[in-house]
């Protein structure tokens, strides 16, 4: 596998949440002895086929975790069906390998009634974006606290080789001879259109990269979609060389950097990424920006329409392709709520219910007493 | 009070029939509630279209209430009405086939207008072709003595004005048997009480009824039933979901554990997720999900985080989580699952009740996946049945199915109100440390290794240093959880599983069996909402003289121990059940007993008339 540069992600204007995506969270002690990729690494036998991408992403995230600072014990890894799914089992965590698409419910679930836990959710297309869909877009609308890997190979590759919800048309495949006729899914596009509060992209190959988005996703309060494009070197081998390609990548990787222009290309080559005055979005040589309107990022911005527009530079072809955090904002989250209404309702009563109080409560208000 | 006679009476049934929007539930209920109030023992049985409004005078849109209430214990919502209130004609010719000859039949007359006679099909007035006359009628121009007596209040419309005839009705009813209205009046006035010019039409139609009962020739009569015996204590009324929901939040509070609802709206189940939601401040997390998924995987993963995960729903909805339950069976972790039955099978009957979930909730998943089911018998058990589930759920770490159903959902009677402090410790312990040592002799939490008792897993939590591991869908090896797809590790698995569901059985009560002479040769066995109209049954046929033993099962899986024995023991087993005989084949399967099916699924409970005859049929067929 190659490595690829991506340049480093930045955050966007908006202030960091104070309370961030692990305020809750128990942290090992000042002085305490810090854990080490070693602490995160289960007894299991990693078993995906060599030369998968997962093995990269599991090494960045076995040695990313003991960065967190947080009590081994208090993280939990949730995942849904798949091959990126079993991932749980190769982390010294908690973990539950679920089944397939429900892994955001679960998780919705256990981030709810228990906010000292940091919650990640281990997905891939399929299960994501096919049994899934459902579960996802209500996690991203709802802004539960959790960070959510997608692990996009463009592929089926447990069930052996169909074609996946992001598989290019005409992707032909064992279930797909003459060719799939679906219109693949952008997640980032997607996950936009469901309310998200932050979404990203990134790649295996790049350690440095993944894990500064993730260090990003996990400090994000509210469900952060990370897409990681992951090859498939058994079902769908070079998905991603075009980007992955060190003489084309330059040209074609779009490096989103907050408050900088929207650039790509190498030193001479460089276009930047103009509004068009009907609004729509180009990249124009750098000599010729004049006096027109330079896209400059912002994953800050109140409003996704930006965002959007840059996800939709993305194509099959593979001609511009975004990387990085594309939008991270802050609004309130699901399980924050529910939590507070539930302590709100409890403070105000006095405390949490006594037998009495529930004895009180089955009485109601119309009772009679029969005397013996 | 009146010069009028007085009649006592030891049993009334009355059934309150109108438009869905006529407002015959809330009639029904406010008459329930003075009924208790005066310490009869009664039984209700809501009956309502599945449509919110149907077209305004239809068939379809006719809304019921029928209550029962006697000096005596009532069981059952009674069979036929004595009393019928007909708010149009749609109300009365979709119910007159339930009336008796010589029954009563109290007619809104404003509403049998030509136009309204002809959407039912009436080509004449039945108040007035004589085709009525077996019964006892009395017409009662009830919407316009309403407006009538409304008639200075001059901010409302005349909408709104006959928007009251259902209080009018109320009181009406109210005087004829002696009901106490203080509560009706307490009720409305919480009701209303940021409308003063409505609350007080609203009284006002109240007394207008009550006048109307004192003074009018056609009323002669009104009707005394005295109070029932019943055991001392403090009673209230409630419904079988409102039961439910309180038992859930007890049996948490008794666990130590916080109750977490995850749940998606469906009939006729909402009304657990309605009321849970409004007990916060008991410290109850609700969350509506955008699934019946996603409502039973927010439970399973609020149950992995050490809370009480609950999921409310009807069949169709188990139908959805039958996978996330069958992950609940490998996890081996709490869960309870309320089916509140419906008729089906797909969407079904949605409004109307049904026992057809049995084989659902015993088999319907894939592998060999046993859960634990069990089942309420009225509408106040539902609250210790909820109890049980919980205790079972906590203490072997499995899903709990509780099979509850629309009649008992919406059906209601008197509840002897319990301590929440005198009800069963379930406390429940949390794993916090190894339970092992490796070959080398360090301590290490294996989170497959059983209780010998109970051959439950621990409960080990997220947030425990020390004890964290995996769990997952994929088959474990035995004692450390990991993958395995070794053979005889999996059929030792399989087994373990099942051993488990089956040890339930050492900690529920033997099925009790109620035979006075000692001498049945015929055995009544049922479970679930069938309870009262057996009971009611095998009553009315041992008033014959006939001797019938009764049993009703709470557990439908395991079964209770001696369940076996007490079905040898009888010449005749007869299992009553609203589906094609479901707990029936289970019995003959499990202990090859010949049992006989009774069965109707006409979305209502059993008659007492219909099942005492099934009964009597089964002693003369074993009566040499």
């Amino acid at each position: 596998m190659t490595t690829t540069d991506l340049g480093m992600p930045t955050h966007g204007s908006a202030p960091v949440d104070p309370r961030g995506g692990t305020a809750l969270v128990p942290r090992l002690e000042e002085g305490a002895t810090t854990l080490t990729k070693k602490d995160f690494t289960s007894d299991q036998e990693v078993r995906w086929c060599p030369g998968c991408g997962d093995y990269a992403v599991l090494a960045a995230v076995q040695g990313f975790l003991p960065d967190l600072g947080l009590r081994r014990e208090n993280i939990v890894f949730v995942s849904g069906i798949g091959c990126s799914s079993r991932f749980p089992y190769y982390l010294d965590t908690y973990g539950m390998h679920s089944i397939h698409g429900r892994a955001p419910a679960i998780a919705t679930g256990l981030a709810t009634s228990r906010p000292d836990l940091s919650v990640w959710v281990v997905t891939g297309d399929g299960d994501a974006l096919s049994i899934g869909g459902n579960h996802l877009i209500h996690a991203l609308r709802r802004n539960v606290n959790l960070t959510i890997l997608l692990f996009n190979n463009k592929i089926y590759g447990l069930t052996k080789g169909q074609y996946s919800p992001t598989s290019e048309v005409g992707k032909v495949t064992k279930s797909t001879p003459l060719g799939s006729v679906d219109q693949p899914f952008n997640p980032v596009s997607l996950a936009l259109g469901a309310e998200a509060s932050f979404v990203a992209r990134t790649m295996d190959s790049d350690r440095k990269h993944l894990t500064s988005v993730l260090r990003a996703a996990a400090e994000h309060r509210g469900t952060a979609l990370v897409e990681i494009y992951q090859n498939c070197p058994i079902f769908n081998d070079g998905a991603f060389e075009l980007i992955k390609d060190r003489s084309q990548q330059e040209a074609r990787i779009v490096p989103l950097a907050a408050g900088e222009p929207v650039r790509v290309g190498a030193e001479g080559e460089r276009q930047v990424l103009v509004r068009r005055p009907g609004g729509g979005l180009s990249f124009v040589p750098e000599a010729e920006v004049d006096g027109l309107e330079v896209v400059v990022h912002d994953p800050g911005a109140e409003d996704p329409s930006q965002a959007f527009a840059l996800s939709r530079l993305d194509s099959t072809a593979m001609t511009h392709v975004p990387m990085g955090i594309f939008r991270d904002v802050q609004r309130p989250t699901y399980d924050d709520q529910v939590r507070a209404q539930v302590a709100a309702a409890v403070d105000t009563a006095g405390g949490p219910a006594t037998e009495h109080d529930l004895d009180r409560l089955i009485r109601g208000k119309d009772t009679w007493v029969v005397r013996s | 009070m009146s010069s009028k006679s007085v009649q006592q009476l030891d049993r009334v049934v009355i059934r309150f029939a109108g438009d869905s929007g006529d407002g015959m539930q809330l009639t029904g209920d406010r008459f329930t509630s003075e009924t208790a109030a005066l310490g009869n023992d009664l039984s209700t049985l809501p009956n309502f279209p599945a449509e919110i409004r149907a077209p305004q005078g239809t068939l379809p849109g006719v809304s019921s209430f029928q209550l029962h209430f006697a000096d005596h214990d009532v069981l059952t919502p009674g069979d036929a009405p004595d009393v019928l209130v007909a708010m149009n004609p749609a109300a009365l010719k979709a119910n007159l086939r339930d009336l008796p000859r010589g029954a009563t039949v109290i007619a809104n007359t404003d509403e049998f207008t030509k136009r309204n006679l002809a959407k039912v099909g009436y080509d004449q007035s039945p108040l007035e072709d004589g085709s009525l006359e077996s019964w006892h009628v009395h017409p009662v121009a009830l919407t316009s003595i309403t407006v009538e007596a409304l008639a200075g209040f001059r901010g409302l419309s005349r909408k709104e004005k006959e928007r009251a005839k259902n209080m009018f009705a109320l009181g009406l009813l109210s005087w004829m048997y002696h009901r106490p209205t203080q509560g009706t009046e307490q009720f409305l006035k919480s009701k209303f009480g940021a409308h003063p010019e409505v609350l007080e039409a609203n009284l006002a139609a109240l007394r207008a009824g009550l006048n109307y009962g004192e003074t009018t020739e056609d009323f002669s009569v009104s009707y005394e039933i005295a109070p029932a015996r019943m055991a001392a204590g403090e009673y209230r009324n409630v419904t079988g979901n409102m039961a439910l929901a309180y038992g859930l939040v007890s049996a948490a509070h008794r666990a130590g554990v916080p109750l977490v609802l995850g749940s998606y709206p469906i009939t006729p189940a909402s009304d657990i997720l309605h009321t849970l939601s409004g007990l916060k401040r008991y410290g109850v997390t609700t969350m509506q999900c955008e699934d019946e998924i996603a409502g039973i995987g927010a439970a399973l993963g609020a149950s992995f985080g050490g809370a009480m995960g609950v999921t409310t729903t009807s069949g169709p909805g188990v139908a959805l989580k039958s996978e996330t339950i069958g992950l609940g069976v490998a996890l081996e972790l709490p869960l309870v699952v309320v089916d509140v039955q419906r008729g089906g099978p797909s969407t079904g009957l949605p409004t109307k009740t049904e026992q057809a979930d049995l084989l659902q909730a015993m088999f319907g998943r894939n592998g060999e996946s046993p859960v634990a089911i069990v089942a309420p018998r009225s509408p106040a058990d539902c609250f210790d049945t909820a109890l049980e589930a919980v205790r079972i759920a906590t203490t072997y770490r499995t899903p709990v199915f509780v099979l509850s159903d629309g009649y008992l959902a919406n059906g209601s009677e008197p509840w002897r109100l319990p301590s929440v402090g005198d009800l069963p410790d379930l406390t429940v312990e949390f794993a916090t440390a190894p339970n092992a040592v490796d070959d080398d002799g360090t301590p290490v939490f294996l989170p497959f290794l059983r209780d010998e008792e109970t051959l439950a897993r621990p409960w080990a939590v997220p947030g425990t240093p020390g004890l964290e591991h995996r769990v997952g869908g994929i088959e474990k090896a035995d004692r450390t959880g990991n993958i395995s797809y070794d053979p005889d590790n999996h059929d030792h698995m399989t087994r373990l599983r099942a051993a488990k569901i089956e040890r339930i059985a050492a900690s529920i009560p033997d099925l009790e069996v109620d035979d006075p002479s000692g001498e049945a040769k015929v055995l009544v066995l049922g479970w679930g909402s069938t309870y009262g109209p057996i009971a009611a049954a095998v009553r009315s046929v041992r008033n014959t003289g006939a001797n019938v033993a009764r049993a009703h099962l709470r557990h439908l899986n395991p079964f209770p121990a001696n369940t076996g024995e007490v079905l040898r023991r009888y010449e005749r087993v007869v299992v009553p059940e609203m589906n094609l005989g479901q707990l029936a084949l289970l019995l003959r399967a499990r202990y090859l007993v010949d049992v006989r099916s009774f069965t109707r699924v006409r979305g209502l409970p059993f008659t007492t008339v219909e099942l005492a005859d099934a009964i009597v049929s089964a002693t003369q067929e074993v009566t040499p």
